[in-house]
């Protein structure tokens, strides 16, 4: 489903950085995978470049089979089936909850007004703001502007969702709520989890055996300050 | 919110009457000072001589030019016509509403009154004020659209797009207004206007030079401001909206526009503002909006003063309501 092949990604902007060297990563179709690393250690860049919201400089991206790197690509295309969720929700402010979650499915999926609302409704339902829908983002609390934020990416019935970092904006009484919606979504365990640090993956594995068992020492070191 | 709904009576400090009284004493010291120096210069003020200027009921008169006898009365589909009948020559003069002076038969002279009927017309100062009314609206219709365009070319990547939009507002903003009018007119005008006429086409009058000149001024201002209430939208929207799989264009019109168009109201009806008090610069290119028609008026009344302040008075009218015209439209978005 997703296959990175050697990407590098510097940003020159405001000073050189290496924010991604070498990285390579294949996930499956239904698979659950999670990237930690110390901040700066290049995961939102390496979520980003896989719907090109940043481009990478070198190596190849396939989702779903298509080159996304390829200027001959319509991105557009790609990123209707690769949902994202951003760690500030970046809601539509001057739309209402409905609003937001039926814009894209018209203007870009074209459907019709009754159908874009009956998806954004069994969505609300879902993620448990049905009441909310004529309001606007800025009277939700955090966690609601979440969830509203997470069915506007499923309402595109994308083949990918793309979580970056979620919950981190959020007070910690709202974590849970935005997780619940999360863990109906997948799975409560990751299948995979990887670890990155300046720019590189440093090691993947089975959550078992990455919590328990880590072999590198970076990942160790890390482990042993968040836990 | 529901604060500003409610009725509120604030109990004022004394001391707020106090300076109120010593701003209206301000006032009051500004105008009387102001009409006493005019008395000292003995100025006669003559206000009476300003609502001609306005409206006038005007006498419509059709006179004769030869000397002949009134042959026929002629009423055709409703217009009535007088036929003079000379010696060796022939007139026919269209009445219109007019009444009749004359009956058939009468003999008339060069300069006899045949018809006359009074009509309320428009004023040189109305004439005045309805042309920069209307070159102002224009011009600020096509200032937005110019505006919008090279202010969304500005933030292109493309460099075509962005240098020519860079050049353009720069070229504007860099030089007087006054050139800008004399270029339009002058060179650009002129040659139009010798195109055309070589290939027998008619020619563009001042006014659309005018217009012209004010619409691409206005619009590399509105351009700037267009840029900067876009570049204030957070780019988390933009990117949440192309995550969505919208293109640039939807994302422009469906995301970024609507959030940025309430943020530009208030340095556009500046810019507007602006606007409507530089058409009073057209005048030199023979466009007979409100300050040139003042300046025509001042010239034959003996009433300077007195046309020169209801000049100023009726700018402020055109700012004043196309300022209020924004606020209440910047209302209506923030509401919605």
């Amino acid at each position: 489903m997703i296959d990175v092949r050697n990407i590098h990604k510097t940003f020159y902007v405001p000073h050189k950085v290496r924010a991604l060297v070498d990285v390579s990563a294949a996930v499956r179709a239904g698979e659950v995978v999670v990237v930690i690393g110390p901040s700066g250690s290049g995961k939102s860049t390496l979520l980003r470049c896989l719907n090109r919201l940043e481009t990478a400089n070198q190596g190849h991206i396939y989702i779903d089979g298509i080159d996304i790197l390829d200027k001959k690509t319509d991105i557009n295309k790609v990123r209707a089936e690769v949902g994202m969720v951003f760690q500030s929700f970046n809601l539509f402010p001057h739309k209402t909850v409905l609003d937001n979650i039926t814009l894209a499915q018209r203007v870009v999926r074209r459907r019709s007004r009754e159908e874009a609302h009956a998806k954004a409704m069994a969505l609300l339902e879902k993620v448990g703001i049905k009441d909310k829908i004529n309001v606007y983002p800025d009277q939700l609390s955090g966690g609601q502007q979440q969830r509203v934020a997470i069915a506007r990416a499923l309402a595109m019935e994308p083949k990918i969702m793309l979580f970056d970092e979620p919950t981190s904006a959020l007070d910690p009484e709202m974590i849970g709520e935005v997780l619940d919606v999360m863990k109906k979504l997948a799975r409560e365990v990751a299948d995979r989890v990887i670890f990155m640090d300046e720019g590189q993956i440093v090691e993947e594995g089975t959550p078992e055996h990455f919590f328990i068992n880590p072999i590198n020492e970076r990942t160790k070191l890390f482990l042993s300050q968040i836990l | 919110m529901d604060a500003s709904s409610e009725l509120v009576r604030i109990r004022r400090e004394p001391s707020f009457y106090l300076w109120a009284g010593v701003f209206l004493l301000l006032l009051a010291a500004v105008v009387g000072g102001l009409y006493l120096a005019t008395l000292e210069i003995d100025y006669v003020w003559r206000w009476y001589r300003v609502p001609q200027y306005f409206v006038s009921h005007r006498q419509i008169e059709v006179r004769a030019d030869i000397k002949g006898e009134v042959d026929a009365i002629r009423t055709e589909g409703g217009a009535t016509a007088v036929v003079v009948k000379g010696r060796d020559e022939e007139a026919v003069y269209a009445v219109g509403k007019s009444a009749l002076k004359v009956a058939k038969g009468d003999t008339v002279y060069p300069g006899d009154l045949l018809a006359a009927h009074a009509e309320w017309q428009p004023g040189i100062l109305m004439e005045g004020l309805w042309l920069t009314l209307k070159v102002s609206v224009i011009a600020i219709l096509f200032g937005i659209v110019i505006g919008f365009i090279t202010g969304i070319a500005r933030l292109s990547s493309n460099p075509a797009l962005k240098w020519t939009a860079m050049t353009y507002i720069e070229l504007i903003r860099g030089s007087p207004l006054l050139v800008q009018i004399m270029i339009w007119y002058f060179v650009l005008g002129t040659l139009i206007n010798t195109l055309l006429a070589q290939q027998g086409i008619g020619q563009v009058p001042a006014i659309w030079f005018g217009v012209g000149s004010l619409a691409t001024f206005a619009g590399a201002y509105v351009a700037e401001i267009v840029r900067a209430g876009i570049q204030s939208i957070h780019r988390g929207q933009t990117e949440a909206a192309r995550s969505l799989g919208m293109n640039y264009f939807q994302c422009m019109r469906c995301v970024i526009l609507p959030q940025a168009f309430r943020r530009i109201i208030p340095p556009l009806a500046g810019q507007f503002i602006s606007l409507i008090k530089d058409s009073s610069l057209l005048g030199i290119i023979a466009i007979r909006e409100l300050t040139k028609a003042t300046r025509e008026v001042v010239t034959t009344s003996l009433a300077p003063f007195e046309l020169w302040f209801i000049c100023a008075v009726l700018y402020l009218a055109l700012t004043f309501t196309l300022s209020m015209l924004l606020q209440y439209l910047e209302r209506r978005l923030l509401v919605s």
